[in-house]
């Protein structure tokens, strides 16, 4: 490359029109050192790598159409008599919200190809963040010195389920219009401020003239501002750390294999862009998403039996449709414990998953920054309570839709919610003890494989009649891939009393944190991989079997 | 809708216009003229009667009593009218196949001139709504936005807003409407079938109910357009998230790991 | 390039073989594995055919966006085409959705196949630096920030780090207080309806007022205050706690004491106004008198004080005292309890 360059410069005299440019950028925004660390960075490849990356390109394709839509939007609630081009809609009273959008959908030509496209990246997007977050969670990927963009990603999906809701709220259609009146009921449930607050944030009683415009502003200002000035600090903080890598040959803590930005990931990464959004685009072509002109304006006294929000709210719905009602009266005032309490765990299990990185590094008590992802069954612990976490999560997924699971499949909705009821305190459990039971049963697998070698199919009979398959001894490749992960030692105590022999105080957090410890790293949680001296014994001379 | 809005100014419109009146004039005439004459003819009602009795005490009168007046097993069907026994047995959900939460909509066994016996049968019980005729339930005259909107109030709290239906409690449902005669539709909201309340004409007008069937014929039937693509059930969100994860995320991923794969290698000489 | 060759461990060639193991570690890494060239590095017929695929697939991309401006000028917007197996679906929608997928996509995979064939699949190691900074790095800056905090001497005069304190933590409540006229206050909105004694009951369907025989046993009626009009500006307002439904239950049927007080002739009014979150509950089945709330569930009884049988509502649906005169149903009261979600000061 450099000597071309420096060919073509002494042939004109002059640099070349490119270089002139960037010379006079580097000038004034110093471009070449940051090229200069960049431009040749190394990423490595893998498809769930590029979860993350489906993410950003929807969020990218969700501003591209969302912008588009605003032009023709009108956020308003004031009511209008529609006489559009949707005959079954003539001479119906609606606000000007739903009446924009039914413009949008039948009288701006690919008005409704770009509705359908801005909603359909934003299922996809939240569904990319979710999963994502699980391969990062799974990996390990969130270690040191990830934590913070851990909870950058995290901040970004929990925006994501708002910026979401807000948007689905806006068409003012009758199925979204319920989910508001939710709201202010989650909202007048807050003990001593509810009904102010419902009264402000509504700007008078249910539904109001405001709460339309002032979501428009949250869901195209407020709430996508701070979630790019978060994707901006995510990507730069992918780019400073470097990106982690699974372990394999020539992989090590202290470098990072793969390709180099430019050209491949850039042709590589550009070209996926144009990828998901082809893809969206074609969905957004043949499924239909949210068809407002069938689901009608909203009236506060009329709705639809499958009342459901978009799938990222399906959990809260779900918590919400299980909880039994509760409700407290003392000295004049009410608790209304059937949606407080929803409305509180909902949170709750969000956050346990965002402290999680934290948890981990207390108990293991590591310092040292991480840069190899983990093979999930290397870490039982860690799998199993991401296991139970997804398992509560999606049996509210289940709550959230008990309605259309029962038309579905011939049960009673009764049933279907004793069941989740049952399930979001039971399932985690066992899902917690199942995972870990996998993934101790895969460590002995690999054990097996390095040490006798990989099961090659073929049976041998030997000259005194026996039979036996024979196994194929892995290679120094395969051999270091299974017994290249750590093994910490759980927390110690240390002895109980000191060499004065006095009792040592011990704090109840260290207890905590050294119980915890041998939940993750004591003898009945981790299969101890084999050791140099063990393979040795088996492989020299001895033979297999 | 502009087309038509044009040849509203046609010259010929007003002629169309005209023709159109006289026909439907005289459409309603024939529909209701010849009442007095079945009123006249006596004794083909009372041989209807005499035929429905015998079906009812074949396939009915087991649950029903014998003489319809209940039991144990069915409800007393004095005064159901035969509006009720039109639409049960018309939809195959009487007779009965077997107790459940809620009778199912099956193949109907009886052919219409039996299904007029058993009506004209039931209704010599007691008087109950009569089966509407095609002027009631066609859509010709009626409002669909007005029905779209009566459909939202009273109707789509159960069977959703387009008519795919719903789950009520302990495993009973408000079954799809899709591809239901109107006639039975009319009917179901005349005399309220299972634990469907009834939308008499105190609650719905005639003209209410017409515009409710006109309503559903335009956005639930076989021809019913849904312009944005698949209708994917026409559930709403837990369908389209599903949709989403499996085709949208599913396609993405896919996408992905061909990006992420390596090249096939020149093969080891 | 030549750079990471010479990074790579010299034994891969023998390790790579899987036959041969170091003798100390049998777990060692054995380093990256050898380069492996693909066909198009070595057949330029093959790197040809890859070039031909990827300039392929960008013309197919132009031709899509050709296709897709002329389907947005060629087909009318109203248009509706039956295709298998998606049904009878807008045309523009279908072409323009289609034609510009394939346009990206095309644009897309045409990158990706140029990266995965053409360009250098040699993969490479980058070193890592702790992110930490070096010692002295560290000792500089806190050095650094010792000065700066000296020379501030915040932490010497602690009546301006006070005050300091004071202003800042002040200055934010103009910014609350700002927000007061976002709406009213509650005061006794939330605990009044439209209904008092005298006021009709109007079907909501027919807009005419109701008499009893309107209401037959098994039958379901919404109603609506007299003199509240859909055309009325604060309609929707008012009709989210007005609503009303209408049932009959055969008066022997009632359980509770007081419903059938409150009722005329078995015919009993309920506010269709959920004590949930607020959703208008309707799922009403004739046979057992329960309704379902189709947000979340909750099951009322109708047949005995609206009480809950099942769901996340926490007390009954208030129901509304009718009687009936000159022959129409009108209210001998307003609603005892405020109707919809409980609130805080409901008591």
């Amino acid at each position: 490359m450099s000597n071309e360059t420096t060919a073509t410069t002494a042939r004109r005299g002059q640099a070349p029109r490119g270089e002139r440019i960037a010379d006079w950028a580097d000038g004034r925004l110093g471009i070449y050192s940051l090229a200069k660390a960049n431009m040749r960075k190394i990423f490595p490849d893998h498809w769930s790598f590029m979860l993350g990356e489906v993410a950003l390109y929807s969020f990218i394709i969700i501003i591209l159409t969302g912008v588009y839509l605003t032009l023709f939007f009108h956020p308003s609630m004031a009511e209008v008599t529609y006489h559009g081009s949707y005959v079954p809609m003539h001479g119906i009273k609606m606000t000007q919200a739903f009446e924009s959008t039914l413009h949008i959908s039948f009288d701006v030509r690919g008005g409704l190809l770009i509705r359908q496209i801005h909603h359909w990246a934003a299922l996809v997007f939240l569904a990319a963040m979710m999963v994502h977050m699980m391969r990062v969670f799974f990996t390990g990927a969130f270690r040191k010195p990830r934590e913070v963009n851990w909870l950058f990603g995290f901040l970004l999906f929990v925006l994501g389920m708002f910026t979401g809701f807000t948007g689905y709220s806006l068409p003012d259609d009758l199925l979204s219009g319920t989910g508001v009146r939710f709201i202010e009921g989650v909202i007048l449930a807050m003990p001593l401020i509810g009904s102010y607050l419902q009264m402000f944030i509504f700007g008078g009683e249910f539904p109001g003239h405001d709460i339309i415009p002032r979501f428009f502003t949250i869901h195209v200002l407020l709430l996508p501002g701070i979630m790019l000035g978060l994707l901006v600090a995510h990507l730069i903080l992918v780019i400073y750390h470097k990106h982690t890598q699974f372990p394999g040959a020539g992989k090590t803590n202290n470098n990072v294999v793969g390709m180099p930005l430019l050209p491949v990931y850039m042709a590589k990464a550009g070209g996926f862009f144009f990828l998901v959004f082809g893809v969206i685009a074609v969905i957004a072509a043949v499924a239909s998403i949210n068809p407002v002109w069938a689901i009608g304006p909203y009236r506060p006294d009329q709705v639809s039996t499958g009342a459901q929000p978009d799938w990222y709210m399906g959990f809260a719905e779900g918590l919400v449709r299980v909880m039994p009602g509760w409700e407290w009266n003392f000295w004049g005032h009410t608790i209304n414990f059937g949606v407080l309490i929803p409305i509180l765990v909902f949170p709750l299990v969000l956050v346990a998953i965002a402290v999680y990185p934290f948890v981990e590094s207390w108990v293991r008590g590591d310092k040292r920054e991480h840069h190899i992802l983990d093979r999930p069954r290397n870490v039982p612990t860690r799998t199993a309570f991401g296991v139970a976490w997804l398992v509560a999560y999606f049996v509210m997924l289940i709550g959230g839709g008990n309605d259309l699971w029962a038309t579905h499949f011939h049960l009673s909705i009764n049933s279907i919610t004793w069941f989740v009821r049952i399930a979001f305190f039971v399932g985690p459990v066992l899902a917690f003890i199942a995972t870990k039971r996998i993934c101790l049963g895969l460590q002995r697998r690999d054990k097996d494989k390095v040490l006798h070698g990989r099961e090659s199919g073929i049976i041998k009979r030997l000259p005194h009649g026996e039979f036996i398959e024979v196994h194929e001894p892995l290679n120094q490749e395969q051999l270091h891939f299974l017994t290249q992960h750590e093994q910490p030692e759980p927390v110690e105590l240390g002895p109980e009393v000191d060499e004065n022999g006095v009792r040592r105080k011990l704090k109840r957090s260290q207890k905590l944190r050294a119980k915890l410890s041998k939940g993750y790293y004591g003898e009945d949680n981790v299969i101890p991989k084999p050791t140099v001296e063990e393979y040795k014994e088996i492989t020299s001379g001895h033979g297999h079997h | 809708m502009k087309k038509l809005s044009a040849r509203r100014r046609h010259p010929l419109a007003a002629l169309v216009v005209l023709l159109f009146a006289l026909a439907v004039t005289g459409g309603l005439y024939a529909a209701f003229a010849p009442a007095d004459k079945a009123q006249a003819d006596d004794t083909a009602q009372s041989l209807a009667i005499k035929e429905g009795k015998k079906l009812f005490a074949v396939g009915c009168a087991s649950c029903h009593g014998t003489g319809g007046q209940g039991s144990s097993d069915g409800p007393s069907l004095v005064g159901v009218g035969a509006a009720a026994v039109d639409f049960q047995v018309g939809t195959g959900r009487m007779p009965a196949q077997q107790p459940g939460a809620q009778v199912p909509r099956k193949r109907n066994i009886y052919t219409n001139a039996q299904i007029d016996q058993l009506a004209a049968y039931v209704a010599s019980l007691g008087p109950g709504p009569a089966v509407p005729d095609k002027a009631q339930y066609s859509a010709d005259g009626a409002d669909i936005g007005k029905g779209g909107e009566l459909f939202r109030t009273n109707c789509a709290q159960c069977h959703n807003f387009t008519g795919k239906g719903g789950a009520l409690t302990n495993g009973k449902y408000a079954p799809t409407l899709e591809g239901v005669n109107p006639k039975h539709i009319y009917e179901a909201m005349e005399t309220g079938p299972q634990n469907m309340p009834s939308f008499g004409d105190g609650t719905l007008s005639k003209q209410n109910k017409k515009d409710i069937v006109a309503y559903l014929g335009a956005v639930d039937s076989d021809k019913s357009a849904s312009p944005g693509g698949m209708e994917l059930g026409g559930l709403g969100p837990v369908t389209e998230g599903l949709f989403g994860y499996i085709f949208g995320l599913g396609a993405c991923v896919a996408v992905a790991i061909w990006v992420a794969a390596r090249t096939t290698k020149a093969k080891k000489s | 390039m030549s750079e990471t060759e010479e990074n790579l461990p010299s034994e891969r060639e023998t390790a790579h073989e899987g036959a041969v193991v170091k003798a100390e570690n049998p777990f060692a890494d054995p380093g990256l594995p050898p380069h492996e060239h693909r066909v198009q590095d070595t057949d330029e017929r093959a790197a040809k055919r890859s070039e031909r695929a990827v300039a392929f697939l960008f013309l197919v991309s132009m031709l899509a966006t050709v296709a897709f401006i002329a389907s947005y000028v060629a087909i009318p917007i109203d248009k509706i085409v039956y295709i298998f197996p998606l049904g009878h679906i807008s045309a523009l929608n279908f072409a323009l959705g289609l034609t510009l997928g394939v346009a990206l996509f095309c644009i897309g995979a045409g990158a990706v196949h140029w990266a995965r064939t053409l360009m250098s699949d040699e993969e490479v190691a980058d070193e890592r630096h702790p992110i930490a900074a070096a010692p002295e790095v560290k000792a500089k800056v806190l050095a650094d920030f010792a000065d700066g905090a000296r020379e501030s001497q915040f932490g010497r005069r602690k009546l301006i780090r006070n005050t300091m304190f004071g202003a800042l933590a002040l200055v934010p409540l103009s910014g609350v207080v700002l927000l007061r006229d976002l709406g009213p206050l509650p005061e006794k909105k939330l605990r009044t309806t439209g209904w008092k004694k005298g006021i009709r009951l109007v079907n909501q369907s027919t807009n005419l007022p109701l008499r009893p025989e309107d209401i037959a046993v098994g039958s379901l009626t919404f109603a609506k205050p007299e003199g509240l009009e859909e055309s009325d500006e604060e309609f929707n307002e008012k009709i989210a706690k007005d609503a009303l439904m209408l049932v009959r239950i055969q008066p022997q049927n009632i359980k509770d004491k007081q419903e059938l007080a409150w009722s005329h002739e078995g015919i009993v009014a309920y506010s269709k106004i959920c004590t949930h979150v607020g959703c208008p509950i309707s799922l009403y089945e004739q046979q057992t008198h329960h309704v379902l709330c189709p947000c979340h569930q909750s099951t009322f009884d109708l047949s005995d004080g609206g009480r809950v049988i099942f769901g996340p509502a926490g007390h009954a649906l208030p129901q509304l005292h009718i009687t009936v005169k000159d022959g129409f149903l009108e209210a001998a009261s307003g609603f005892a309890e405020p109707v919809g979600p409980s609130f805080w000061e409901r008591g």
